[in-house]
């Protein structure tokens, strides 16, 4: 039997995408900035796509910019979001268990002069709205936070935030960065008060290196990628069309029949957590239910290496994460997310992301208990010490 | 402009009978490096040396570094190849090829003439004088100098003509193939390949063994420990590399032995496969990064408890070498970067934390003997499951 619960990782591409994908490249093969019929024919496609994409956000098309997937999305957010507003100010407020796409940016922005304050979690990964008001100030020009966490699952109370932000400091810019959460929960970027929200396509089923931003209409950004004007002028290069098709139709399929998929996800994992919990001696870095994300369960397995657990299971077909790659001779950094949240250290290099998708059974999940049900005793016989 | 190259080889130990054999062998290595490279080229030997002609479109760059990589190879003469087609000709071509590789540079220079091909009109001294003169009047700049030249120029007057004066080195040594075969112990780290390469290096052809546990090591350590024996066989050629899957015997060690044993006891294991593995395939001794004293499993006494097992030689080039010349080794040859990718091995996914450094064979062997119940079974289904891997 093969478990694929890495989800969170990628995802497999539905058969709808690929043959867009394959059609966008093999016959309407034109680039959209030619003049001719295959040019106009291409950027048809791109059309479709972005109208597909803004309908699933309640947005305009013209708010939809195409990019090369998530890190490229978090990127010109927060660079372009800062450089575009520097005048007003050079604070920036994001949290402390966000995604490398977006802590290097913001490394990278805090050489350039800008002052960054990270907000602490709480033991499931959250941080809080009272510590963003104490956090902001006059000189405060963009908030970035997650809306689901990529190692826990954890919820970060965007609708909060963003109505603070709207209320009190309109003029604040709110990136949220959305790539474990979009074809999760349903994300109105203006009911909820997000200015940029980044995206990536390969996490619901469509094609990798893509992704798009969300750009408010009336937030002020610049562009990271100059040159021919394309995507008027935002993201010069040409068009990637096959990209942006299978993108499109992976969006639109993401929410289809939404609810249906919400609830087989919220089953998954209640019935993954619950198992899961009663073996001996692990713990739970995930909220149950509706508190946390329905796809994301974070186990960390005491006395077990979670690299060797990882390879265990793959050894039975079954594909999981571990957040930290920790070797015994090179200390590499392990999870920053998982020492935030305050784990305690025998347990940092304990733990295992799994990750689930509509294509997820419960009979891969019982495959799954059941082979941590014989692995585990095993391996906790045979430790260093 | 260059569309030969004279390939010189060292002489010592190819007097006699065994040249040929030395020759033939140096040419298929060639051969075998010039098939990674873009274009064709012809192998043969003429009186005595042995030439590389392109016969296609060629990266003079990759060739050299290609031919770099071949043991035995001495130096390589990149050198133009011309037709007889009268002395004047033959001093233009000869000026021209002055120009372009020296250009205005103020040098000393002599002209080594060879006439093997006797029919020519001029003798060999009257070449050198005549062709002398006229390197005198075109680059004024340039002075004679028949004891210590800055350049040699060499022409060869053959079937065709050939002329050089470049010897770029080559990597010495023996050609592959000509001193038997050994097994190496490869193991992801810096030690084993440099190992690997020094006794390829002296002609011998070499094969490896790798210990591999999952779920403790994994997939990725398996890929990079490949990805050394592919670098390595760039000079040694193809590797005949043998996954051997170590787990069960570990545990069972682990179960059964003092855990600061472990380590040695694990390597004894480790040499008894190897030997395995290098008697079924004709090898005639086994390979080893080990240098003394670099961990606890490398002490004099650990050696000797390793070495214990081994009825056949086992050849630690690397063995009066500190860390950095073999890191300066590894720089060279190319397996550095590769080797210090981060995967653990098996040989530290249950190190003790204070191993013992000066293990004494007899305990060791009197641990040993709480194996029997289940260890000929467990080296049977080791041996008989081994992946064996054909790299090139």
């Amino acid at each position: 039997m093969e478990a694929y619960l890495d989800n969170s990782a990628t995802t497999r591409c539905l058969e709808s995408v690929r043959d867009v994908v394959v059609k966008t490249m093999m016959e309407d093969y034109g680039n959209p900035s030619s003049r001719h019929r295959k040019g106009l024919e291409a950027e048809r496609y791109l059309r479709d796509a972005r109208e597909k994409i803004a309908r699933t956000l309640k947005v305009s098309e013209k708010e939809i910019f195409f990019t090369s997937g998530g890190t490229e999305s978090d990127n010109w957010a927060l660079i372009g979001g800062a450089m575009a507003n520097r005048r007003a100010g050079n604070h920036i407020i994001t949290t402390a268990v966000e995604h490398a796409a977006v802590i290097q940016p913001l490394m990278y922005l805090e050489e350039q002069g800008f002052r960054v304050t990270y907000l602490a979690a709480d033991r499931y990964g959250r941080v809080s709205l009272k510590d963003l008001q104490e956090a902001v100030c006059e000189d405060t020009i963009l908030v970035s936070t997650m809306y689901v966490n990529n190692e826990l699952g954890a919820l970060e109370p965007v609708e909060e935030i963003g109505r603070f932000l709207n209320e009190k400091y309109p003029r604040i810019l709110y990136h949220v960065d959305g790539i474990q959460a979009y074809g999760k929960y349903r994300i109105f970027p203006k009911k909820l008060g997000i200015d940029l929200l980044s995206v990536s396509g390969h996490k619901i089923h469509g094609p990798k290196g893509t992704g798009f931003l969300y750009v408010n209409e009336k937030a002020k950004i610049r562009p990271l990628l100059l040159g021919g004007g394309q995507q008027r002028g935002m993201r010069s290069g040409t068009d990637n069309v096959p990209g942006a098709a299978g993108l499109g139709v992976a969006a639109q399929e993401a929410y289809r029949d939404f609810e249906e998929k919400r609830a087989h996800l919220l089953k998954l994992k209640s019935y993954f957590m619950e198992e899961a919990g009663k073996l001996p001696d692990v713990v739970l870095n995930s909220l149950p239910g509706e508190e946390g994300a329905p796809h994301i369960v974070s186990i960390s397995f005491r006395g077990v290496r979670a690299e060797v657990l990882l390879h265990a299971l793959e050894d039975k077909g079954i594909y999981t994460s571990s957040g930290s790659a920790c070797s015994s001779n090179k200390k590499l950094p392990v999870s920053s997310v998982l020492k935030e949240i305050g784990l305690p250290k025998d347990l940092l290099d304990a733990t295992l992301r799994f990750s689930f998708s509509t294509f997820t059974t419960e009979e891969e999940l019982a495959y799954t208990v059941k082979a941590l049900g014989e692995l585990l005793p095993v391996l906790r016989k045979y430790t260093r010490h | 402009m260059f569309k030969a190259f004279l390939i010189k080889y060292g002489e010592i130990g190819i007097k006699g009978k065994n040249r040929h054999l030395f020759e033939d062998a140096l040419m298929k290595q060639i051969r075998h490096a010039l098939r990674s490279v873009e274009g064709k080229f012809y192998v043969r030997k003429e009186q005595g040396r042995i030439f590389v002609d392109a016969e296609s479109f060629f990266d003079y760059d990759e060739v050299i570094e290609a031919l770099q990589r071949v043991f035995g190879i001495v130096g390589i003469c990149p050198m133009v190849q011309t037709e007889d087609e009268g002395f004047e000709r033959l001093t233009a071509t000869v000026l021209d090829y002055m120009k372009k590789v020296y250009g205005d540079k103020e040098l000393t220079f002599k002209v080594d003439a060879r006439r093997a091909k006797k029919s020519y009109p001029l003798t060999s001294m009257e070449i050198n004088c005549d062709l002398g003169e006229k390197i005198l009047e075109a680059f004024p700049h340039m002075r004679v100098d028949v004891h210590h030249p800055d350049v040699l120029l060499s022409v060869e007057v053959r079937e065709h003509i050939y002329i050089y004066s470049q010897i770029i080195p080559g990597p010495g040594g023996m050609p592959v193939g000509t001193n038997g075969k050994a097994m190496l112990l490869l193991s992801g780290g810096i030690d084993s390949p440099v190992a690997g390469y020094m006794i390829a290096k002296r002609g011998v052809k070499i094969d490896a063994v790798y210990f591999h546990a999952p779920p403790y090591t994994s997939e990725q350590a398996k890929q990079k420990v490949i990805d050394l024996a592919h670098l390595v066989a760039r000079y040694s050629g193809p590797i005949n590399l043998h996954v051997v899957n170590f787990t069960d015997i570990q545990l069972y060690i682990y179960e059964k032995c003092p855990h600061e044993e472990l380590t040695i006891i694990m390597r004894r294991y480790m040499m008894r496969i190897a030997e395995h593995f290098a008697k079924e395939t004709g090898c005639l001794g086994l390979i080893t990064g080990e240098s003394i004293g670099q961990v606890a499993s490398q002490t004099m006494q650990s050696l000797a408890a390793t070495n214990d097992v081994c009825t056949m030689p086992v050849f630690r080039p690397v063995i009066g070498f500190d860390k950095q010349e073999i890191v300066d080794i590894s720089e060279k040859i190319g397996t550095y970067e590769t080797s210090i990718q981060p995967f653990e091995d098996c040989c530290t996914i249950f190190v003790a934390k204070h191993p013992v450094t000066k293990p004494n064979i007899n305990i060791i062997r009197r641990s040993e003997t709480h194996l029997e119940e289940k260890i000929d079974e467990l080296m049977k289904t080791a041996l008989e499951t081994v992946e064996t891997i054909w790299v090139v």
